[in-house]
């Protein structure tokens, strides 16, 4: 099902928490709201799940209006980091709980239910674990648990507020894929909330990066990390490195020397200058660069981490080298960034 | 005071640098001897010197068993109302928020407080025929004073707060988001209370249960002034054991004190594998 | 793993959205029940003794507050109260410094052993005494032979209200203790303290106001109990009666002003225990064990 989030704003006792927000989702997709702590996504999650109310704004289902049900009426599976079950029922009829709690003719018979659940627990690998209570289950198998428990209603769309923020690394990873292996199979329309950038990446069609109650951006995972459209953005996805730089001529000035970067369409005057630490090309004769001392080096994983000072300012910026790269030995390196963004200093 | 050698693979206690371990369990274990173990022993000797014959004899008194079954029956229905009241009383306690809650909440204490025998006194005052609540009760041809039913609510009285403090924390850690999933998977409020939450509390009301039944079961002081104590009707076993010492008659006294003790035990025993199974379950 | 995240979520979660609450007649329902049943099974009784207490005037209240036999009940109590809560203040301490400190085999039993006052009935805690000490008891020959009077005398008031309230002081204190562990007594060792050092300047300071909490408990029933005391007393007026037997003699002598007017003394130490109980949950909650009732 779509989810239209038209001009939502949300206050908590005077404080906003989210201010205009819009978003689209298309039926199927699968989105990431992405973060900092504070950025209001978890607001934004509960919003839509109708756990809040909107102080201004709407929400639509499709076509319809979803602001006005209430909450059991909205049918939306919530998935929450701590897995809330119910840990005086077992797997089995956590799993059921949405159907049994039905009314009327929409209820399922009790073996109808108990057959889905144990399809549910097929789809979501735990077979054979009905009768388990939660308290026997391991934190992955709870999760997996709380989400079989969301979809069996059909929900019209699932939430999952941090899925994985209480699991360990290695689990976490696993779930990741089988999380994008169940959505490819079943298509329900999936937001999740994170504050881990490489898990909102690897997983969402379109990622929503959030800041300060406000979208930031929304795009796919390229577009997110080769594009990004605010030094927000640029600072927070992926690793970057920021210089203070000035505009002038056409040019890209460090205090009194162009660098060799073009920006004919830049207004003139302070800017930053952004760039991937491992997107520059190494130049030997410095005519229009940017070169500095070399302040520190260090080898991370499968390269070697070199930090900058520029200028008179003493300015630190880090680039990547190959690790057997001669440069990284070198008291001084010049260098010019492949891809590259400025915006107007604030 | 050192620990026995370090080979030993059994040891009365792990080793520790902290000091004054034998001192404080000495004086501990001394006192305790002394306060409980001596006279308690004094209560198991004496009934053991009964003898299986009398003891029966005493058991079965018609007088014994109407004393043992009111006990049980009023504690079991005044705690069985402490249950739903208590419940209630807790709910409103955590969840809602009013000008004087915090002296409401301190006034659930006041059982525990009070002197049982100013309880007494007040319950009895309250509901004799001429008392505030007394006389609005006789034109419907309900008395309250002097019948079981007084015995009964003056042990809702003293056993109101076992419940409303054990359910109480139990409610407080309640994790709103099981409530919140419970919601968006369709149950409503009452669904959400009957099915997710109150089964959740169940231990400890159980607990609460067992805590005020017991406590009611053994109360005397709230009891003695409201009940009439007639015997075979609205005589209470703790009074039972009181007339039967002050006939002199120490053999009937143990052997009712051994049975409500025995019975006693059987509630704690009860208390504690209710709340083992509960941990073991539900972590 | 540290989560920065799940803290930020806390202030959402204390707005009861919609969905996790009951309608507002729901609310109101229940609130009144519980109004409702508080104020007829706890608030009620509670004005019946004072107003009870003055029904015949202030002259006739201080009449029997000032009668001879009142002032030598209340002065009796006041001098179980000074014995007893002492008496269990030194074992409390002593018994939640072997418990919370330590680890050894039989501990459980004697926690278990601890509680075990809560769940006799105080007559059977009486009746105890009785078999020991009275005439036809295991040690009554022992003791009229040697001239030492135990039962129907000060002596037994105070043993049979020592065995009701000792585990007041020590159940409060053995989970704070337990909960605050070793490390500050184990540092202050390092440092050079000795073990009364260490409990004097750092154990006792750790747990004062969770000991103050179980003083507190712990006299308002030393004070207040009734059926351990009246059967090991023989209420011998002015002699053994303490402050609720003498209550219990009055009312049963029809006098129930001057029985309301003791009573109300009582009454009035419950609500300043409560009162003061209140306060330092409200204070000092984090430094008081988390199990209150009893």
């Amino acid at each position: 099902m779509e989810v239209r989030v038209a001009n939502v704003r949300k206050e908590f006792e005077r404080f906003p928490a989210l201010h205009d927000v819009s978003l689209d989702i298309k039926s199927g997709e699968l989105i990431a709201l992405l973060g900092p702590s504070g950025s209001g996504k978890t607001t934004l999650l509960r919003l839509i799940a109708g756990l809040e109310r909107p102080t201004k704004g709407k929400i639509f289902f499709g076509e319809e209006d979803a602001s006005q049900k209430s909450i059991q009426e909205r049918n939306v599976g919530f998935v929450f980091q701590h897995y809330a079950l119910f840990r005086h029922m077992t797997v089995a009829d956590n799993i059921g709980f949405g159907l049994k709690v039905r009314h009327g003719p929409s209820r399922p018979s009790a073996q109808e239910i108990r057959r889905r659940a144990s399809e549910l627990l097929d789809l979501v690998q735990l077979s054979g674990l009905e009768k388990r209570y939660p308290a026997q289950l391991s934190g992955g198998q709870r999760q997996r648990v709380a989400l079989a428990r969301a979809m069996a209603i059909e929900p019209a769309v699932l939430l999952l507020d941090e899925p994985f923020g209480a699991l360990d690394a290695q689990v976490r990873r696993e779930l990741r894929r089988w999380l994008r292996e169940i959505h490819d199979a079943t298509g329900h329309t999936t937001v999740f909330v994170t504050h881990d950038q490489e898990e909102a990446l690897e997983l969402a069609d379109r990622v929503v990066v959030m800041s300060q109650g406000s979208i930031e951006q929304i795009g796919t995972a390229d577009e997110i990390y080769d594009t990004p459209n605010s030094p927000f953005v640029y600072g927070f996805i992926g690793e970057s490195s920021a210089l203070p730089v000035k505009v002038e001529d056409g040019q890209v000035w460090i205090a009194d020397r162009p660098i060799g970067l073009p920006a004919p369409h830049a207004p003139r005057g302070e800017a930053t200058l952004f760039f991937r630490p491992h997107d520059v090309d190494l130049v030997d004769e410095c005519n229009g660069c940017i070169a500095g001392t070399v302040a520190a080096s260090r080898r991370v994983a499968g390269t070697r981490r070199v930090e900058l000072e520029i200028g008179g300012e003493r300015q630190r910026i880090e680039i990547e080298l190959p690790v057997d790269h001669p440069a990284a030995q070198k008291s001084r390196v010049a260098f010019r960034p492949r891809r590259w963004k400025l915006f107007p200093a604030a | 005071m050192t620990t026995a050698p370090a080979k030993a693979g059994w040891r009365f206690r792990q080793p520790s640098v902290i000091p004054g371990f034998g001192l404080t369990l000495g004086f501990s274990l001394a006192y305790l001897t002394l306060i409980i173990l001596i006279p308690l022993s004094g209560l198991i000797w004496r009934s053991a010197a009964l003898g299986w014959a009398d003891f029966w004899a005493i058991a079965t008194d018609r007088r014994t068993i109407n004393a043992l079954e009111i006990s049980f029956g009023t504690a079991f229905i005044a705690a069985m109302v402490n249950v739903v009241f208590g419940t209630i009383v807790a709910w409103v306690l955590v969840r809602y928020s009013f000008p004087g809650r915090r002296i409401v909440d301190a006034m659930v204490d006041l059982p525990f407080a009070l002197p049982t025998a100013v309880a007494g006194i007040a319950l009895t005052t309250l509901y004799a025929p001429n008392g505030w609540l007394g006389s609005l009760l006789a034109p419907l041809g309900i008395k309250v004073a002097y019948t079981p039913l007084g015995i009964v609510i003056a042990l809702i009285f003293i056993g109101l707060p076992f419940v409303v403090r054990t359910v109480q924390p139990i409610m407080e850690e309640i994790d709103k988001e099981v409530e919140e999933v419970a919601a968006t998977l369709g149950a409503n409020r009452f669904q959400t209370i009957a099915r997710v939450l109150l089964p959740g509390l169940a231990p400890a009301i159980v607990t609460g249960f067992a805590l005020a039944f017991a406590r009611g079961v053994g109360e005397y002081g709230s009891v003695i002034f409201i009940a009439g104590n007639l015997p075979y009707k609205s005589e209470i076993a703790p009074l039972l054991i009181v007339i039967r010492l002050e006939e002199y008659n120490y053999a009937a006294a143990t052997a009712i004190a051994a049975i409500m003790l025995a019975l006693s035990f059987v509630m704690l025993l009860v208390i504690n594998l209710v709340q083992t199974w509960s941990r073991k379950r539900y972590g | 793993m540290a989560d920065p995240e799940i803290k930020s979520y806390a202030p959402h979660h204390e707005s009861l959205s919609a969905a996790v609450t009951e309608s507002r007649p729901a609310k109101a329902v229940l609130m009144i029940v519980s109004f409702a049943f508080l104020g007829i099974f706890l608030l009620l009784p509670l004005i019946v003794v004072f107003n009870e207490a003055f029904a015949k005037g202030l002259s006739a209240y201080t009449e029997a507050l000032t009668n001879l036999d009142t002032r030598s009940a209340i002065h009796l109590t006041l001098l179980v109260a000074a014995i007893s809560v002492p008496l269990n203040i030194v074992f409390g301490i002593s018994a939640a410094w072997a418990i919370a400190k330590f680890e050894f085999k039989g501990k459980a039993f004697l926690t278990t052993l601890i509680d075990l006052p809560f769940s006799v009935s105080p007559v059977i805690s009486g009746l105890v005494y009785v078999l020991l000490f009275g005439a036809q008891g295991l040690l009554g020959a022992w003791l009229k032979a040697h001239g030492i009077v135990i039962l129907f005398a000060v002596p037994g008031i105070v043993l049979a209200t020592i065995f009701v309230t000792f585990p007041f002081v020590a159940r409060e204190l053995i989970p704070l203790m337990q909960e605050q562990g070793n490390g500050d007594e184990e540092a202050a060792l390092s440092l050079g303290a000795n073990g009364w050092q260490a409990f004097w300047y750092v154990t006792l300071p750790n747990v004062k106001w969770g000991l103050l909490y179980g003083v507190l408990l712990c006299n308002a029933r030393a004070m207040g109990e009734f059926g351990a005391v009246s059967v090991v007393s023989g209420h011998i007026r002015g002699l053994t009666n303490t402050m609720p037997l003498h209550v219990e003699i009055l009312y049963n002598e029809y006098n129930a002003a001057a029985a309301f007017a003791v009573a109300s003394l009582l009454a009035g130490l419950a609500l300043v225990t409560l009162v003061l109980k209140t306060l330092l949950e409200m204070r000092y909650g984090a430094e008081i064990a988390a199990t209150r009732g009893h």
